[in-house]
C-alpha cells in the first residue's frame, strides 16, 4: 500500500493553547476576588457587577467552560489527528469552533456580570447563548466526526471513545438542562419547577462533571501521559472496562446532590447507588494511569511534564474517592451546603484539571514550537506553587467545612441551638483568608507558568502543518486475529455514539420519567399559591443578583434545622418555582421559611439590612446592595413574565397579567406605608420593595398565617 | 414516596429488575470476556498508537 502525506493541522492546537492559558488566568482572578470577597465584603465595591453573587458564577463559568472547555480542545485537537493519522476535518469548522466558543466565553462573562442568569448553577447562561453554544458544541462534533470518519488507523484508540462519550452526552445535558421559556430577549424561565427543575438541574450538574471535568481528561490522560512518560498505558483491557463501566455508572449519580431534600426517597438512594459504585470504574482509571509510570519512576523526580500528571492523577483518585464518601446519607448530613464541598471540587479542580492541562501544556508547546522549555526551574516552581496553593486552599476549606457543620448543630443542655447563624459565619472568616492566599499561590504558578511558555514560544520556530504520512484505510477490513464482538465497536465511531448514547440515556429515562409523570412523586398542598406579581418580580431581582450562591431554600427533616428555621420542605410547595431555588453552600442561612413567625423581620429590618447588612448583623460578610434602591422596578414586563409563568402552567386566571400591575402597586405602596411607621421614606417603584415582598413570602404557604 | 409504589401499578413488573439485572450482567460479562481472551498483541498494537511518532 502507498502511503499519502498529509500534515497535521498545530495553528489550531495553539490557538485553543493560548485561549486557555488566557481564561486560566481571568478565572482563577475571578475566583481569588471572590474569596476575598468572603473575607473582606467591601471588596464588593458596592456596586451590582461586582458582587459577589455575580462574580461567584463567572467564576464558576470561567473556570469550568473558558479554561477547562479550553484545555479539552488543545488537547483533543492534538490528539485525535494523530491517533486518526489525519488532519482535522475542516480548518474552517477548527477556526468556527475556536471563535464561536472564545465569543461565548466573552458573551458568558459580559451578560453574567450584567446580571443575566437563569439562576441554575453552571447552566446560568441565558437562551440566546445557549443556543449559540449547541450551535458550536455541533461544529465540534462534526468536525470530529469528520476526521474520525476519514482516518488512516483503522482502530479507534481509548482516548477517543472518551471524546465521541462526550461529545453526546455534554450534547443531551445541555439540551434537556437549558429547556427554558423566553419571555424576553435576554430572560427566561425554566420549563422544569420546583423538585423537577431540581433533579434536571443536578442530572445535568454532576454529569458536567462527570462529562466536562472527567471524561474528555480522561481521553487526554489515555494518551498524554504514555507520551510523557514514553511508554504505553498499563492495561488496555482495563481501559475498555473503565470506559464502559464509568459512562454506565456516571449518568446516575445526580440525586446525590439532593440527599435529604424533598426529592423522592427511590430517587435519592437511587443515585447513592451508583455513586458508590462509581468508586470502581474511577479507581480502574486512576490505577490504569500512575501503573503507566511503572519502572520509569525514577523520571517523575526530573521531569516537570510528569509531575504535574503523577499529581493530577492522585488529585483524581482522591476527589473520586470523597465523592462516593459524601454520597453516603450520613456523611451527606455532615457535608451538605457547607465548605467541605467547596474543598473537595477544588480537589477536583485545581489538582486534576489544572495540573493535567498544565501537564500538557509544558509537554505540547516545545514540541509545536521545535525547542525545549525555556526554564526547567521555573517549572518546579510552579509545581511546588501550585501543590502548596492546593493544600492551603483545601484544608482551611475542610476544617471549615466540619466547624460550620458542627456549630450549626450544636445545641446547649438546655435543648436550644448554641449559635445564632452569623456567629458560625465570623468565625469562618480566619479559614476564609487562607484559602484565599492558597488561591492567590495558585495563580501565581500559574502566571509563572505563562511566561516560560512565552519565552518557550520566543525561543523556537512554530511548525503550523507538521508532515506525515501513512497508508490509507482499505475498503475492505481483514482482520489478523480472531474477531470478537467488541473490536467491531472499535472500529465504529457511528456505532460508538450510539451505544454511548443508549447507555446514558437509560439513567436519565430510568430518574425523569416518574418525577415528572406521576403525580404523588410531588404532592399538591392546597394552599400553596403562585406568587403575587411584586413577589415574582422580587424573585427574579433574587435570582438575577445569585442570592442562591450563599443561602438555601430548603429545610431538611434534622432537628437542628427545623430549630432553626422551621418545618422541613415539602415538595409541594415548589411547584411554582421555574427556576428552583434550593441552592448549593450555606454561606449565609437558609431562606425557605423567611417569612414565617419564626423568622419574620419587619420590612423596615430588610430595607435596612439590603442597604448595609453590617448595620444590622454586625460581622456580616454580605455585600451591600444600594442600588436595589435606585434601580426602578421593570413594570413593563410583568405582563409578558405572567404570561410566560400560565404557559408553564401556573395557575394565574386568563387575563390577570392584563391587571397583575394593580395588584404590584397595592402591594408595594402597603410595604411603603408600613416602612414609614418606622419613619423610612421609601418609594413603592424601587426594586428592593418587589425582594422584600418575596421574601416576606417565603415559607408562608403552608405555616398557615396569614399573609 | 418509595418507588415500589409506582412499579407495583404496572403489571408484570417482576420481570423488569430480571431483565435490568441480566442486560447489565451479560453487558459486562461479555466485555469481561472479550477483554481477557482477546490476543494480547492486539492489545499491545492498539496500546502503542499513541507512541507512534508519525
Amino acid at each position: 500500500m502507498t502511503k499519502e502525506t498529509f500534515s497535521y493541522d498545530n495553528k489550531i492546537v495553539k490557538w485553543f493553547a493560548y485561549a486557555t492559558m488566557l481564561w486560566a488566568v481571568v478565572g482563577m482572578l475571578v475566583g481569588v476576588l471572590a474569596a476575598f470577597q468572603l473575607v473582606f465584603p467591601e471588596l464588593n465595591f458596592n456596586l451590582a457587577q461586582t458582587t459577589f453573587g455575580r462574580v461567584r458564577p463567572l467564576h464558576t463559568n470561567a473556570v469550568i467552560f473558558a479554561f477547562v472547555g479550553n484545555g479539552i480542545f488543545m488537547g483533543v485537537y492534538y490528539s485525535l489527528q494523530r491517533l486518526c493519522k489525519a488532519r482535522m476535518f475542516s480548518d474552517t469548522l477548527s477556526k468556527i469552533h475556536f471563535w464561536g466558543w472564545q465569543l461565548i466565553i466573552v458573551l458568558a462573562a459580559v451578560t453574567l456580570l450584567a446580571g443575566f442568569t437563569t439562576g441554575k448553577e453552571y447552566a446560568e447562561l441565558e437562551w440566546p447563548i445557549d443556543i449559540l453554544i449547541t450551535i458550536i458544541w455541533v461544529v465540534f462534533g462534526w468536525n470530529m466526526f469528520g476526521t474520525i470518519i476519514k482516518r488512516r488507523e483503522r482502530h479507534l484508540y481509548v482516548a477517543i471513545w472518551f471524546y465521541i462519550a462526550t461529545f453526546v452526552t455534554v450534547a443531551v445535558l445541555h439540551l434537556v438542562n437549558s429547556f427554558e421559556l423566553p419571555y424576553s430577549m435576554m430572560r427566561s424561565y425554566s420549563w422544569y419547577a420546583g423538585m423537577q427543575d431540581a433533579l434536571v438541574q443536578w442530572w445535568y450538574g454532576h454529569n458536567a462533571v462527570a462529562f466536562f471535568l472527567t471524561t474528555p481528561y480522561l481521553g487526554l490522560m489515555y494518551y498524554f501521559m504514555p507520551k510523557a512518560a514514553e511508554r504505553p498505558v498499563y492495561s488496555y483491557r482495563l481501559s475498555i472496562i473503565h470506559f464502559w463501566a464509568l459512562i454506565f455508572l456516571y449518568i446516575w449519580a445526580g440525586p446525590h446532590h439532593l440527599l435529604y431534600t424533598s426529592l423522592p426517597d427511590w430517587a435519592q438512594s437511587l443515585g447513592v447507588v451508583f455513586s458508590v459504585m462509581l468508586i470502581a470504574p474511577s479507581w480502574g482509571g486512576m490505577i490504569n494511569g500512575l501503573l503507566t509510570l511503572r519502572g520509569v519512576w525514577d523520571k517523575v523526580r526530573e521531569d516537570a511534564v510528569l509531575k504535574f500528571m503523577v499529581v493530577a492523577v492522585t488529585a483524581y483518585g482522591m476527589a473520586t474517592f470523597e465523592g462516593p464518601l459524601l454520597s453516603f446519607k450520613n456523611v451527606n448530613a455532615i457535608a451538605h451546603f457547607t465548605d467541605w464541598i467547596v474543598a473537595h471540587v477544588h480537589i477536583g479542580a485545581l489538582g486534576w484539571n489544572g495540573f493535567l492541562t498544565f501537564g500538557i501544556l509544558y509537554w505540547l508547546i516545545p514540541r509545536m514550537f521545535k525547542t525545549t522549555l525555556y526554564s526547567k526551574s521555573m517549572a518546579n516552581t510552579h509545581f511546588w506553587l501550585g501543590t502548596l496553593g492546593m493544600l492551603l486552599y483545601a484544608i482551611p476549606m475542610y476544617w471549615a467545612g466540619w466547624t460550620q457543620s458542627l456549630m450549626w448543630k450544636e445545641f446547649t443542655p438546655d435543648g436550644t441551638l448554641k449559635y445564632q447563624f452569623l456567629e458560625t459565619v465570623v468565625h469562618l472568616k480566619p479559614f476564609y483568608l487562607l484559602r484565599s492566599i492558597g488561591g492567590t499561590l495558585y495563580l501565581t504558578g500559574t502566571i509563572v507558568m505563562i511566561y516560560n511558555l512565552i519565552k518557550t514560544i520566543k525561543s523556537g520556530n512554530f511548525v503550523a502543518n507538521e508532515e506525515a504520512e501513512a497508508a490509507p484505510l482499505t475498503k475492505e477490513y481483514v482482520s489478523e486475529h480472531k474477531e470478537h464482538w467488541h473490536r467491531w465497536i472499535e472500529r465504529k465511531p457511528v456505532q460508538m455514539l450510539v451505544l454511548s448514547l443508549v447507555v446514558i440515556l437509560i439513567g436519565g429515562i430510568v430518574e425523569f420519567v416518574p418525577t415528572f409523570l406521576i403525580q404523588s412523586n410531588v404532592p399538591t398542598i392546597s394552599s400553596v399559591k403562585p406568587y403575587t406579581p411584586l413577589e415574582l418580580q422580587g424573585r427574579d431581582i433574587y435570582v438575577r443578583e445569585g442570592c442562591y450562591t450563599c443561602h438555601s431554600q430548603m429545610v431538611r427533616p434534622f432537628r437542628s434545622e427545623t430549630a432553626r428555621y422551621g418545618e422541613y420542605s415539602k415538595a409541594g410547595e415548589h411547584v411554582y418555582d421555574h427556576p428552583f431555588q434550593w441552592g448549593s453552600k450555606r454561606t449565609g442561612p437558609d431562606l425557605a421559611r423567611e417569612g414565617t413567625q419564626k423568622l419574620k423581620k419587619s420590612n423596615a429590618w430588610h430595607f435596612n439590612h439590603f442597604y448595609d447588612p453590617t448595620s444590622i448583623s454586625p460581622g456580616s460578610i454580605m455585600p451591600r446592595y444600594p442600588w436595589l434602591f435606585e434601580n426602578d422596578l421593570d413594570i413593563d414586563i410583568t405582563e409578558a413574565k405572567i404570561k410566560a409563568m400560565q404557559t408553564l402552567g401556573v395557575p394565574y386566571e386568563a387575563g390577570y397579567e392584563k391587571i397583575a400591575n394593580q395588584d404590584l402597586m397595592a402591594q408595594a405602596n402597603e410595604i411603603v406605608a408600613d416602612l414609614a411607621k418606622d419613619n423610612i421614606k421609601a418609594m413603592p417603584q424601587k426594586e428592593v420593595i418587589a425582594l422584600i415582598a418575596y421574601l416576606q413570602r417565603l415559607g408562608t404557604d403552608i405555616s398557615g398565617e396569614k399573609k | 414516596m418509595k418507588f415500589i409504589n409506582y412499579l407495583e401499578q404496572i403489571s408484570g413488573v417482576s420481570i423488569f429488575p430480571l431483565i435490568s439485572l441480566m442486560i447489565f450482567f451479560i453487558f459486562f460479562a461479555l466485555l469481561l470476556f472479550y477483554v481477557l481472551k482477546t490476543d494480547k498483541n492486539y492489545f499491545k498494537k492498539i496500546e502503542e498508537l499513541p507512541l507512534d511518532n508519525n
